[in-house]
């Protein structure tokens, strides 16, 4: 059945499909139940499902990761929420010295099924630490998978899929597109969780893109189309592992690629990316792989956030810098 | 599990008074002249240091002479395993060892009060713990010898694996107890931590947890007096257990050298737990007689009279006494478990030196339950690498 949905309610139907399909899927996180969450996303789960399948939480943060590790190894899967991206470091240490490797120092007997979902990167004016996009930070770590998705369809779908896995993943929603809505085809058969995709078709260059930037890549390929430059568009939708398959295919097809993220561009993802495309594509380039990000400096007050994000006009420039090549 | 106790159980936040509650005060020990971490507090004994059985109000304990026998045998046995472990590891065979030596009571007298279906999270030096929940001692060498990061499986024993990072495992035994009470079980939860990690915002996130959700969970402090160099009072200001109370559940002070006394509260706080009282802290009083760890030395900071204050307490030879006092065990019983240390110490002996290093392409395996791309990439580069090796010796 395909609806039209926001970002934010499509979360909400996968939490809620979860929930009903395995007494064993918990919600868990600060003010997730009666309130619904501060963007409204598990908005009427606990109304149904009771307030020990969607646990409001005290407020602590390496509490709830460290809480859903031990319910996981009782045979639980928690879906936690982190309030917002900047407030995931309390429990980056339950997420990176214990999530992520836990698996491995048992050599494979238990697993860890938890969903950690954080509303991630900027353009809401929001105060400081809640804009930020720290994904390199966990790609760094092994024993972690990390999604993104971009839209209401990928939203429902890479979230029903991110609970059923049987590794920690990292669920980024890009709180700024959650009000963005989609057709949501619930009955469908999705695509492999990692797997990119081809999100227009072009010719002379490839931009590459993953959660709230990938709207901008889309305006972006259109503004260059009436100035006659035909750009492809990816979505990168996993950020560990990443589809460097698909981004090889379109790269060889076009010979160039920009990579745009809300992250600090040094270190960041596209770093990975423009190494490893530059191994796989050395031939084929036309130009060197190019990024557009943030900058190294922290994420700035939202009067000027619209100047530090990689928004339409300074995509388009790292487009006309690779084409100058 | 009474129908009162699941009701109490459900309705999470219900505080009874039925918890073991202190009525005579008692003088704190204290540690070689030390204080012990701010006000005095009581502590509760079965056992003096004499080996003489003294009754406490709260904490009564029937015993019979098989079962102290049993008691002494797994805490000889902890103590000759440990020492054998720290001598393999000064003759190269380990990394790395942390002894357990002078907390045998307190860890035996801990999991003894246990049932198979109750689960425990160990820190790393849990070795008397493992030995009672059937984990072969073996198996606690891997990953002091670097062949693996723990390698058994949990489940087996319901013994989790050993945890580095301090404190990291008291948030995972308060989760599993979540899931415990959600299920229904009656089982408890039994997390080790020491008076070091007492300071760790993780211990202090799982007692809010554990409070506000009724966890049955039993938070077990050994109180070794020592975190590597800082002493207690460089973690405290009050004794330990008195922290239960401003999280809204009991905590008790036990004579951690008492292995007597160390059961009978932890079988009271098991079934604190278990009975849907949520959960309780017990502080074991105790003392880390050897070093931290095999890179320490607590000669550049532990008084030089602690030691002695301390061994005048040791825990093995105050069970000793205790079984002489009753006649309880003779000289065949003695001489046969001495035979039988040092036929485990052999044993281990003989399995650290034929345990095998794990195959390189090992560090490749169990990263990820359901696979991951880039794993599969670099293994495949790294097997291609070794390979290229081999290819090589052939042409020559």
């Amino acid at each position: 059945m395909a609806e039209r949905l926001p970002l934010a309610k499509a979360v909400n139907a996968a939490l809620r499909t979860a929930l009903d399909a395995d007494p064993k899927v918990l919600v868990m996180g600060e003010d997730v139940g009666k309130l619904g969450g501060v963007f409204r996303v598990t908005d009427g789960l606990q109304k149904d499902f009771g307030e020990d399948r969607v646990i409001d939480t005290p407020l602590a943060e390496s509490g709830i990761i460290g809480t859903a590790i031990g319910l996981a190894l009782r045979g639980y899967r928690p879906v936690t929420e982190i309030q917002f991206d900047g407030f995931v470091f309390p429990a980056y240490d339950q997420i990176v010295t214990q999530l992520a490797k836990m698996h491995a120092r048992a050599l494979g007997k238990i697993r860890l099924p938890v969903v950690v979902r954080i509303p991630f990167g900027g353009g809401i004016g929001a105060v400081e630490h809640h804009s930020e996009s720290p994904e390199a930070l966990f790609a760094h770590v092994a024993g972690l998978k990390i999604v993104a998705p971009s839209n209401a369809h990928d939203a429902y779908w890479m979230l029903r899929q991110a609970i059923e896995c049987d590794d920690p993943v990292i669920f980024f929603e890009p709180k700024a597109r959650y009000w963005d809505k989609g057709d949501v085809d619930t009955d469908g058969i999705p695509g492999p969780l990692h797997a990119a995709r081809v999100v227009r078709e072009g010719t002379d260059l490839t931009l590459l893109a993953y959660g709230p930037t990938v709207k901008t890549a889309l305006a972006a390929a259109e503004a260059a189309a009436d100035e006659g430059t035909s750009l492809e568009v990816v979505d990168m939708r996993s950020v560990s592992p990443i589809d460097f398959d698909t981004i090889q295919r379109s790269v060889e097809k076009t010979g160039r690629l920009v990579v745009a993220h809300e992250a600090p561009v040094f270190f960041g993802s596209g770093a990975e990316i423009a190494a490893r495309i530059t191994e796989r594509c050395f031939y084929h380039l036309e130009a060197p792989v190019l990024r557009v990000g943030g900058f190294h400096a922290p994420y700035p007050p939202a009067r000027i956030e619209e100047d530090y994000l990689p928004g339409l006009d300074r995509v388009l420039d790292g487009v006309d810098r690779a084409l100058a090549y | 599990m009474t129908v009162e106790s699941r009701a109490a159980h459900g309705s999470g936040a219900r505080k009874t008074a039925t918890a073991p509650r202190k009525k005579a005060a008692r003088p704190a020990r204290r540690g070689g002249g030390r204080s012990t971490g701010g006000a005095a507090g009581a502590m509760v004994q079965l056992l003096t240091p004499e080996g003489e059985r003294v009754e406490h109000p709260d904490y009564s304990l029937d015993i019979t002479d098989d079962e102290l026998r049993g008691l002494y045998r797994d805490m000889v046995l902890s103590r000759r395993f440990d020492a054998e472990a720290t001598a393999l590891q000064r003759q190269g065979e380990l990394g790395l060892w942390p002894s357990l030596l002078g907390q045998e009571a307190a860890q035996i007298g801990s999991a003894r009060a246990l049932r198979p279906d109750d689960y425990v999270f160990p820190t790393y030096r849990e070795h008397g713990v493992a030995w009672c929940r059937g984990v072969d001692p073996q198996m606690l060498l891997g990953m002091f010898r670097g062949v693996n990061h723990g390698g058994w499986d949990p489940n087996t024993n319901n013994f989790h694996l050993y945890t580095i990072v301090i404190g990291s495992q008291v948030l995972h035994a308060t989760g599993y107890a979540m899931g415990v009470a959600k299920d229904g079980s009656d089982a408890a939860v039994l997390a080790y931590f020491g008076d070091g990690a007492s300071s760790q915002g993780d211990v202090a996130e799982a007692f809010t947890f554990s409070a506000v959700y009724n966890a049955p969970v039993v938070f077990f402090c050994q109180n070794n007096q020592w975190a590597i160099s800082e002493p207690t009072e460089r973690q405290t200001r009050v004794p330990l257990y008195q922290r239960a109370q401003g999280y809204g559940f009991p905590g008790v002070r036990v004579d951690g050298n008492d292995v007597l006394a160390v059961l009978a509260v932890t079988r009271a706080a098991a079934e604190h737990a278990r009975s849907g009282q949520g959960p309780m802290l017990v502080e074991a009083f105790t003392y880390r007689m050897g070093a931290h760890t095999t890179s320490d030395d607590p000669t550049r900071y532990r008084p030089d009279d602690e030691l002695a204050v301390w061994e005048a307490r040791d825990p093995i030879l105050r069970l000793r006494r205790h079984l002489e006092r009753l006649g309880a065990a003779d000289a065949a019983f003695f001489t046969a478990l001495d035979e039988e240390s040092d036929a485990l110490a052999r044993r281990v002996r003989e399995a650290i030196r034929t345990m095998p290093d794990p195959d390189p392409m090992a560090a490749f395996e169990h990263v990820y339950a359901d696979g991951h791309t880039l794993v599969d990439e670099e293994r495949a580069q790294y097997a291609a690498y070794l390979a290229s090796f081999a290819d090589h010796a052939e042409e020559n």
